[in-house]
């Protein structure tokens, strides 16, 4: 098991630019999620980890080594496949057996090691029958074998959930993360969905449009979002966005709403114009006392929570409240957000201002 | 309780699809069976009308087809009784075996050149195939149609040029020159058919070998061939087909060494008068390789020729 540190790859497809300079480091033994929506590079960026895509420009290293023009079996990193891509024309066995065999491994070795990862994932049972019939979590399940039965430095998985409905691809991520965690094994997996990605990653990168928004713990993404995107992307429902015109001097600790004052983190960038303030719908509070005001618009169930969507002078708004509370629909009631929790973008560039709250995030990511 | 399939056919359409079959299959099977029984008869019965299909077997035409024989005076006939069986069928007609007939080397001739132009044509096409499927290759679209369309007229309007040209490199009746001619007319066949195979194979499978430790190379031949087999073996047959049954060429460029069995097999009516019994010999073992080869690789057909049609 190996670091992975990757310097400025950039990836371009004649005159398509799929990645721009990208820059992350994945820690020895993480579960490292690539997480963006379609389109936006995370194959490209695992495949040219992979070695099944050589970089147009940057570096690769694993363990150290510079690895970024290095064919695949020179990498000794393991995939798994979206779509599985169990070799047809063998049984289950010799899928599990064929990354052993390339290294000219004893025979008897070879049928050792499958069996111990049979017995891991369960599926000793399969080991003779061919492939095709298998139903999709065996495919899975051998599929992961094939990639774990060779201990590779480390493991890239694409999407490899998305194939399976969805009442297993849960049970299944769970199986995923505890086979994680009983190998410690250093995993790069790409998803688009960003629940998956806050469940079972210890660390995310989120890209959009070729770029890395962000890269950090599922929490410092979620709390401290370093551009609009992120915040947008993540969570559900996503931050609020209440936009107005005005100016943010350094030091601030307050901001200035439609002549309301509404208390942020103390501010370590000043900015002026077009500037949103981020408020996370559980950031926000039903409060008589509130003198910035919004008129409920509707209400949604949650169970023990309900989703209050509102119109507020700056746009519309979502809170999360406690079920108990009593919200009713065309009701004016006060606001109240949690200053600590609070999130200001420049809108012209879609950027977090740097504050008490995000500072050591935004100085790495 | 009747119900109404849009897959299923009902048990008319069975039973009409069926007898259509038989039908079409008993239309063309009657002349090689013709051809068959006509080979297990004696002259006689050959040319009797109206046509014989009870008759006693002999193999009379098989002895003539493999041999070369000549008429003999009865004192050197009653001095040299017959050895074996073959030597007796010909006594019949005061002849004794002289030696074998080109037969067998023209046969021969045949099985060198369909099956190395067959395996030239795949090995070829395989390749080309592949890097058409699998790389960038600039002008790919051009190169494609040019391989087509060295197919789009019949290849016996250049056999002039042809003729001259095997002339000159000294290519005319040898082996090389019609392995290199049928391997030049199969190939468009097998790049095109075999393109198609590839493309259908998901490139996801190569991937996963060139990460589980394979080279490119042997990616190709140890996932991809085994699963483009079906495609492999319909285009051999194609290939073969064309190859073995070629007469045109055949009669054009070779005369001796090289000779195949079509050109050679009318030749034997000349030797004897009309011996369609052995005429009929041959015409069934030159049947027999096709068809020994479509059926070994009849699994991998069937699967092939509908292949294409189902998907996309
Ligand atoms: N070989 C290629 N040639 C040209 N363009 C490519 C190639 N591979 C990917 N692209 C393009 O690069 C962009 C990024 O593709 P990529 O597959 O990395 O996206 P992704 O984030 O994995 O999306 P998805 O969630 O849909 O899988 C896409 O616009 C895609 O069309
Ligand atoms: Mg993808």
């Amino acid at each position: 098991m190996a670091p992975i540190i990757i310097k400025n790859i950039r990836q371009d497809f004649g005159d398509f630019n799929a990645v721009k300079e990208s820059s992350f480091t994945i820690e020895d033994g993480e579960f490292f999620m690539l997480l963006g929506p379609s389109g936006c590079g995370k194959t490209t960026t695992l495949r040219m980890i992979a070695g099944l895509e050589l970089p147009t420009s940057g570096e690769i290293f694993l363990d150290g080594e510079e690895i970024s023009q290095k064919p695949p079996s020179q990498r000794d990193i393991a995939f798994v496949f979206q779509m599985f891509a169990l070799y047809p024309h063998m049984n289950v066995r010799k899928n599990l057996s064929y990354p052993l065999v390339s290294q000219g491994m004893q025979r008897a070795q070879v049928k050792a090691k499958v069996d111990e990862v049979a017995q891991i994932l369960g599926i000793h049972d399969i080991l003779n029958r061919p492939v095709g019939g298998l139903s999709g979590g065996d495919r899975q399940r051998v599929a992961l074998g094939r990639a774990i039965v060779r201990d590779p430095k480390a493991f890239m998985m694409d999407e490899p959930l998305g194939a399976l409905d969805a009442e297993f691809r849960e049970h299944m991520a769970e199986e995923l993360r505890a086979l994680h965690d009983r190998m410690n094994a250093t995993t790069v997996y790409v998803t688009h969905d960003q629940l998956e990605a806050m469940q079972m990653g210890d660390k995310i990168v989120v890209m959009n449009n070729a770029v890395v928004e962000q890269f950090g713990t599922p929490q410092e993404i979620y709390d401290k979002p370093a551009t609009m995107f992120v915040a947008d992307f993540i969570g559900s429902p996503s931050m609020n966005f209440l936009r107005f015109e005005g100016a943010v001097p350094e030091g601030a600790r307050s901001v200035d709403l439609n002549g309301h004052m509404l208390g942020i983190p103390r501010q370590m960038q000043g900015a002026s114009g077009s500037l949103v303030f981020g408020v996370r719908p559980e950031h926000v509070t039903l409060n008589d006392s509130g003198t910035y005001r919004g008129e409920v618009l509707a209400t949604e169930y949650l169970g023990t929570t309900q989703i209050i969507t509102l119109a507020t002078p700056n746009g519309e708004l979502k809170a999360r409240i406690d079920s108990a509370q009593v919200a009713r629909v065309g009701e004016t009631v006060g606001l109240g957000f949690n200053a600590d929790a609070i999130t200001l973008f420049d809108e012209s560039n879609g950027g977090a201002l740097r504050s008490e709250l995000n500072d050591e995030v935004l100085a790495h990511g | 309780m009747s119900s109404f399939s849009v897959t299923e056919p009902s048990r008319r359409a069975k039973w009409f699809a069926g007898t259509l079959v038989i039908l079409y299959a008993l239309i063309t099977m009657v002349p090689l069976a013709w051809i068959m029984l006509t080979g297990f008869k004696s002259p006689s019965d050959a040319i009797s009308y109206p046509p014989k299909v009870f008759f006693e077997p002999t193999l009379e035409g098989y002895v003539n087809l493999f041999t070369t024989r000549t008429r003999q005076t009865p004192e050197f006939l009653a001095a040299n009784p017959p050895e074996n069986w073959y030597e007796e069928i010909v006594r019949e007609y005061d002849m004794v075996i002289v030696g074998p007939s080109k037969f067998g080397e023209r046969f021969l001739n045949s099985v060198i050149i369909g099956f190395g132009s067959t395996f030239l044509s795949i090995f070829l096409g395989t390749l080309s195939a592949y890097a058409f499927s699998r790389f960038k290759i600039p002008l790919a679209d051009d190169l494609l149609f040019f391989i087509l369309s060295t197919r789009m007229m019949p290849p016996i309007a250049v056999a002039i040029p042809i003729f001259l040209m095997y002339r000159q490199l000294g290519l005319s009746d040898t082996h090389l020159g019609m392995i290199l001619l049928y391997t030049g007319v199969n190939i468009s066949l097998a790049v095109w058919l075999l393109k198609g195979f590839i493309d259908e194979i998901p490139l996801e499978y190569e991937e996963a070998a060139l990460i589980d430790g394979y080279t490119r190379f042997q990616a190709f031949y140890k996932v991809v061939l085994p699963q483009a087999a079906t495609g492999i073996a319909s285009t051999a047959i194609f290939c073969l087909i064309f190859a073995w049954n070629e007469y045109a060429f055949a009669v054009l460029l070779t005369s001796g060494t090289a000779q195949t069995a079509p050109p050679f097999i009318p030749t034997i009516i000349g030797v004897g008068g009309l011996d369609w019994p052995a005429v009929a010999a041959g015409a069934t073992i030159f049947l027999l390789p096709v068809m020994i080869f479509t059926i070994l690789l009849r699994k991998h057909l069937l699967r092939g020729i509908t292949f294409g049609a189902v998907r996309k």
